[in-house]
């Protein structure tokens, strides 16, 4: 037995579910309107910026000797070397600190900006407004502010990774807190527990392996954000890679990007096993 | 009635010591913690040249530093002391402008990019895993990288201007997309893949009928997360001349043009601030459309 249709058969399946093979015409107009929205505007920008195909081509060619120039990777001396894996620990110190002097300073700002802690709205609504300020400037923009206060070097770098990550703990936390189950909360307050007894054990249990886990992703992430932040002179590798990138060293520029990419994958290694360890099975 | 408890009954004894066993082990693990937390915030301290004399000492310039940068307003002439603070206006918003193409234009390579690759990267549509692992090891090199050391190097070899930016955000984008893509595509459900297979579908018609329709709006949200990402990050692109305003921000801290750092960062938070509340409303939108359907 054969399942073969005949020209006419088929003509007359698409006639009658014409809405299901072919789509509704409205849906289709709008994929199509959508499409050549997001297309139109991608190519305005690419006029706008300023980018030739003569310019892309003559820059591609360029990135191809830079890469032959880079191999093999090569730190020049062992004296660079060794300079370059200091400057590696101290990103990593930078990385290190900074986030957990915030996750520290935050905790308090965090229970300010819960709604289930603090009832008030406008405590409320200032606590978020500012901690989405502080969050939305740049880690190299208050690296550049602090350089003002505290002169040059790794410290200026350690503080502001420490306030660029202020604001984003300050946020999660709150977060959490608000998303803590009230049972425990009123189970404390039902034996005669107050204010402060209600917050610790009734909200800081819940609340301390989700912090734990977002403090050590964040260790990870800042380990990315602190190896540019020498860049603009606040300390780390940042600103041998900004150096030898200037000074067209290829050889040692590869070497320096080698060592970072071994550095966070070694972190992004142990924090998942810590991360493991503290959470047990249930990794957030 | 009293609930006696005879505290020499050796199975409460024999109990009460094991606790207290388990207790004490589990304090001296804490303490270990502890120690070894200590040792690495000391290492930490001595490594990023912790001052705390230093900090004490000048502390003050930092709300000094703040409050230089805050405009002097009054309320008898605020026209005229707005237009003041705002005085490039004009030139500040071209530059806006470029800032977010550059983020847009970057998104939409690095988008397409992912795209091409997260097929290859997913563990579910049976490609070579000879092939896999190399599509995850250099996604992997993309995000690990940071997106102004490209810039940097595409400063060199392209010339100042926005095209580096674009080019470091299009690849770094390209990784962070590429891995959350080919985890969608890892999650969907396998049935339609089936299906096609079993119709005689080649890869390319499995993946077009039957994965593509299950994870575009997932990938639409997610491309859309990481342009208000991108905003950001194309907002510091100018620090090493790869076009935007970061250009003119670099200019203001480094010249100590105190009131047009505040100027240009408000800007830069407004920016950032709408374009999260334009692109969080399109994914509400993109996920109704998900599950009504």
């Amino acid at each position: 037995m054969s399942i073969a249709i005949s020209a006419t058969e088929r003509r007359d399946i698409l006639q009658r579910h014409a809405a299901a093979i072919r789509g509704s015409t409205r849906t289709r107009f709008f994929t199509i309107a959508t499409v050549v929205f997001i297309l139109g505007l991608f190519l305005y920008g690419l006029t706008t910026l300023e980018t030739t195909l003569w310019r892309v081509l003559a820059g591609f060619g360029n990135l191809g000797s830079f890469v032959v120039l880079m191999l093999p990777p090569d730190p020049g001396s062992w004296a660079k070397a060794l300079i370059f894996v200091q400057a590696l620990f101290e990103t990593i110190a930078i990385a290190f600190l900074g986030t957990v002097l915030a996750a520290i300073l935050a905790l308090p700002l965090g229970f300010i900006a819960a709604r289930n802690v603090v009832a008030n709205r406008i405590v409320h609504f200032l606590a978020r407004r500012s901690l989405d300020t502080i969050r939305g400037v740049d880690a190299l923009i208050w690296a550049l502010i602090w350089i003002n206060v505290v002169g040059l070097g790794p410290f200026a770098g350690m503080l502001a990774i420490m306030t660029a990550d202020f604001g984003a703990f300050g946020k999660l936390y709150s977060e959490a807190i608000e998303a803590a189950d009230r049972k425990a909360v009123e189970g404390v307050a039902s034996v005669g527990g107050g204010k402060s007894h209600e917050i610790r054990f009734g909200l800081l249990p819940q609340v301390l392996p989700v912090i734990a886990s977002q403090v050590l992703y964040f260790i990870e992430s800042n380990t990315r954000s602190s190896t540019i932040i020498g860049i603009v002179g606040a300390g780390g590798i940042g600103l041998y890679l900004a150096e030898t990138i200037r000074t067209l060293e290829w050889q040692q520029t590869s070497f320096l990007i080698l060592l970072i990419l071994v550095a966070v994958s070694a972190i992004d290694f142990l924090s998942s096993k810590l991360r493991f360890a503290i959470i047990g099975k249930r990794a957030v | 009635m009293t609930l006696a408890i005879d505290r020499h009954d050796p199975a409460i004894t024999a109990h009460a010591e094991s606790y207290r066993q388990a207790a004490a082990s589990k304090r001296r693990q804490m303490l270990v913690g502890i120690a070894v937390f200590a040792i690495c915030v000391w290492l930490s301290a001595v490594g990023a040249e912790v001052r705390l004399g230093t900090l004490i000492e000048n502390i003050h310039r930092f709300p000094n530093y703040i409050w230089q940068t805050l405009p002097t307003l009054r309320l008898a002439s605020l026209g005229s002391d707005l237009a003041e603070w705002y005085w490039g206006l004009a030139r500040w918003l071209r530059l806006l402008w470029q800032t977010v193409l550059i983020a847009y234009v970057g998104t939409i390579l690095g988008a397409a990019g992912a795209f091409l690759f997260c097929f290859a990267a997913a563990a579910n549509l049976g490609r070579a895993p000879w092939l896999r692992f190399a599509v995850r090891r250099y996604l992997e090199f993309c995000r690990t990288v940071p997106e102004i050391v490209f810039a940097l190097i595409f400063v060199i070899a392209f010339g100042l201007g926005p095209l580096p930016g674009v080019l470091a955000i299009a690849i770094h984008t390209m990784g962070a997309l590429g891995k959350l893509f080919s985890e969608v595509v890892e999650n969907i459900d396998l049935k339609p893949v089936d299906g096609i297979t079993a119709t005689g579908g080649s890869w390319w018609q499995v993946v077009r009928f039957a994965v593509m329709p299950q994870v575009l709006s997932n990938f639409a949200s997610y491309a859309l997360l990481r342009f208000e990402i991108n905003v950001r990050g194309a907002s510091i692109m100018g620090f090493v001349g790869a076009g935007g305003i970061g250009q003119d921000l670099i200019e203001a801290i480094r010249k100590f043009y105190y009131t047009d750092v505040s100027a240009i960062m408000l800007l830069i938070i407004l920016a950032v601030m709408l374009i999260d509340l334009g692109t969080e409303r399109l994914r509400h939108a993109l996920l109704s459309l998900e599950s009504r359907s």
